[in-house]
């Protein structure tokens, strides 16, 4: 049945209102101040590190986000594993919490469809998100232009800036995650605990069992073994089963954009390294011809997993 | 009542396995204020759902203010005012802010939103409570709020789920009071209870749900002549000697049990009133009181479940 009216009526104001809602929160107010204070400790090392280069590196402010100093992970590295976090602290109550404060079947008697509500709860999500990273981001270059007294140059900015996009769609990837369980389970805290699982399972455990796995679909042929070297066919399908997780996306896609020499990210062939300089930067065009595949990869799991969450949401009862 | 404003017409829900409204038919008009009455369970919220459109009905077909809320739910919404059983509100926003998103989303133009949302709360008796944050409202306030909600919308229709229970006696007499309100301003009220004082009180007719099915229809007085069998009970005090078997002399009473030394309750087909006073009086009784037991609809319902329990015995016997 054809139904009147446009699904998107009354978006804008569920849109705003929750952005609202997540600004002002102190759950979001804690998780900012979390990635502030680990971005500043990774970044204080990095700082005192490359001050020294500055001269010789031309990429020397790409060189902030990548470059760790121990203990520290990397600024990028620690973006990848706190991103997810902030998604599911922003994601896991949006559903079953209308629910349990009953002010869903209130909300849906107003004059919207239930895809504004969801669209606009999302959409929320990822503007805050957008706005966290955006300041992170500023704050970086700034501090960057303060003390390694060097401009970044406009392939830096760029690159930086598509950095940025990515760790965007990385998140958006794990607030869909947490929204879709929202809709599945109907107390927030199992929620939470599913989407905190699932986003330790993919970034912690399953590189692990990828290896694993791999090695009992490809056995390593006799040849291999005796070189003590894992075959080639095993080598793809442990890169192939390890880019299920988004994490292992995300960070294919930081290694391609922050480090401009990477030319490849499976296995190189020495055939492939003729007529290559080694070590000299690749154009961002092919940097980004690199990545590709992981960005749409990473896109395209944001709109599977929302329609996935669409799909559920419109067949929930208004009452449970 | 000249016009219909809600039609329905063999109104199924089934969930897997289960039918939750069973082909239930009714129509409310213009300005009426209707009841759904009946135990939790007997469908009368799932039936709410499908006026609104908000549960997709397995068939039958409903109208609302002439529009089908399966093809354009959008403009059915905006005509009819929802308010939930235990209605739930944002509890970190203040009743004022709560009212505004629901006002925004109601699509009132910004420059009328506050005069509307003032006038609303004002209607409720919330004006003082209107910067509070809601966290603090007690139920009644709360049920209040929701109240204000559907003036703030202006709606022709307004639809209440269980709207007095669990409010103090105090706050539940203010609540009919103003849903009578409603009702003087020409809104149509469809509400659902089981707190039967209440509907009878305030409703117009009454439609009675047992097991997905209405199995009653229509205003007290006519659900006590189905249920009642049309018979009127009296209760009759006097002194005297063998007043028992006076009454029971008098044409046209059916039935005549003991209450007590000096009370009786007689059933019976017609007004027999003045033929009790005039029998007692030529038997030398002295008559202390004689009284039509009201009809309530506390009786009639504990009548009818009665009689579909036993009719339900027999069957499974």
């Amino acid at each position: 049945m054809q139904r009147e009216g446009s699904p998107v009526q009354g978006m804008g104001v569920v849109l705003l209102k929750e952005l609202a809602d997540h600004l002002r929160s102190g759950r979001m107010r804690v998780l900012e101040w979390l990635i502030i204070l680990t971005a500043a400790a990774a970044l204080y090392g990095v700082f005192q590190q490359i001050r020294n280069t500055t001269a010789s590196d031309p990429f020397v402010f790409l060189r902030l986000f990548t470059a760790a100093r121990e203990p520290m992970p990397s600024f990028s590295a620690l973006l990848g594993f706190l991103v997810p976090l902030v998604a599911i602290g922003l994601g896991f109550d949006a559903i079953n919490g209308e629910y349990s404060r009953r002010t869903m079947s209130r909300l849906l008697s107003q004059p919207i469809y239930r895809d504004a509500l969801l669209m606009g709860k999302f959409l929320a999500g990822l503007t805050t998100l957008a706005v966290s990273l955006l300041a992170l981001w500023l704050l970086v270059v700034g501090a960057g232009l303060f003390l390694l007294g060097v401009p970044p140059s406009g392939e830096e900015i760029a690159r930086s800036l598509l950095f940025l996009l990515l760790t965007l769609a990385y998140a958006g990837v794990w607030l869909s995650v947490a929204m879709l369980c929202s809709i599945l389970f109907q107390s927030a805290a199992t929620s939470a605990l599913v989407s905190l699982g699932l986003w330790l399972f993919f970034s912690l455990l399953w590189p692990m069992l990828a290896g694993a796995i791999a090695q009992v679909i490809a056995p390593p042929d006799p040849l291999a073994l005796m070189l003590g070297q894992p075959g080639i066919e095993t080598l793809q399908w442990q890169q192939a089963l390890e880019r299920i997780s988004p994490s292992q996306l995300f960070g294919e896609g930081v290694l391609a954009l922050l480090v401009p020499s990477t030319r490849t990210l499976g296995p190189v062939f020495l055939s492939q390294l003729q007529g290559a300089v080694i070590g000299s930067p690749l154009p961002l065009s092919q940097s980004l011809a690199i990545i590709w595949p992981q960005m749409i990869g990473l896109i395209a799991a944001v709109i599977l997993l929302f329609t996935l969450a669409y799909m559920l949401f419109q067949r929930r009862e208004v009452r449970a | 009542m000249s016009t219909q404003v809600i039609q329905a017409q063999g109104l199924t829900k089934r969930y897997k396995g289960r039918t939750a409204v069973d082909g239930v038919s009714f129509t409310v008009g213009q300005g009426e204020v209707f009841g759904l009455l009946g135990p939790n369970g007997a469908g009368k919220t799932t039936t709410i759902l499908m006026l609104l459109g908000l549960t997709e009905a397995s068939s039958g077909t409903v109208s609302v203010l002439g529009r089908d809320p399966r093809r354009s739910p959008l403009a059915v919404k905006r005509e009819v005012g929802y308010m939930p059983d235990a209605v739930g509100f944002y509890d970190y926003l203040s009743a004022r802010e709560n009212l505004a998103y629901t006002a925004k989303l109601m699509e009132i133009d910004a420059g009328e939103r506050n005069a509307r949302i003032d006038a609303a709360l004002a209607r409720v008796g919330l004006s003082s409570e209107a910067d509070r944050r809601v966290a603090g409202f007690s139920r009644g306030m709360r049920q209040r709020l929701g109240l204000a909600e559907i003036v703030l919308k202006g709606a022709r229709i307004a639809i209440l789920d269980e709207p007095t229970s669990g409010l103090d006696p105090q706050a539940a007499e203010d609540f009919l009071g103003l849903i009578d309100s409603l009702r003087r301003d020409g809104v149509t009220v469809l509400l659902s209870s089981h707190m039967l004082d209440h509907m009878q009180r305030i409703c117009d007719r009454v439609a009675l749900f047992h097991q997905g099915r209405i199995a009653l229809m229509g205003t007290v007085p006519e659900l006590a002549r189905q249920v009642l069998g049309g018979q009127s009970a009296v209760v009759v005090e006097a002194r005297g000697k063998d007043i028992a078997a006076v009454l029971r002399g008098i044409p046209g009473i059916a039935s005549v049990e003991p209450q007590g030394e000096q009370r009786w309750r007689l059933r019976a087909e017609r007004d027999v009133r003045p033929d009790i006073a005039r029998a007692l009086v030529n038997a030398n009784a002295e008559l202390l009181r004689l009284d039509d037991e009201p009809i309530s609809l506390d009786m009639i319902y504990n009548r009818f479940f009665q009689s579909m329990t036993q009719g339900g015995r027999r069957h499974a016997a």
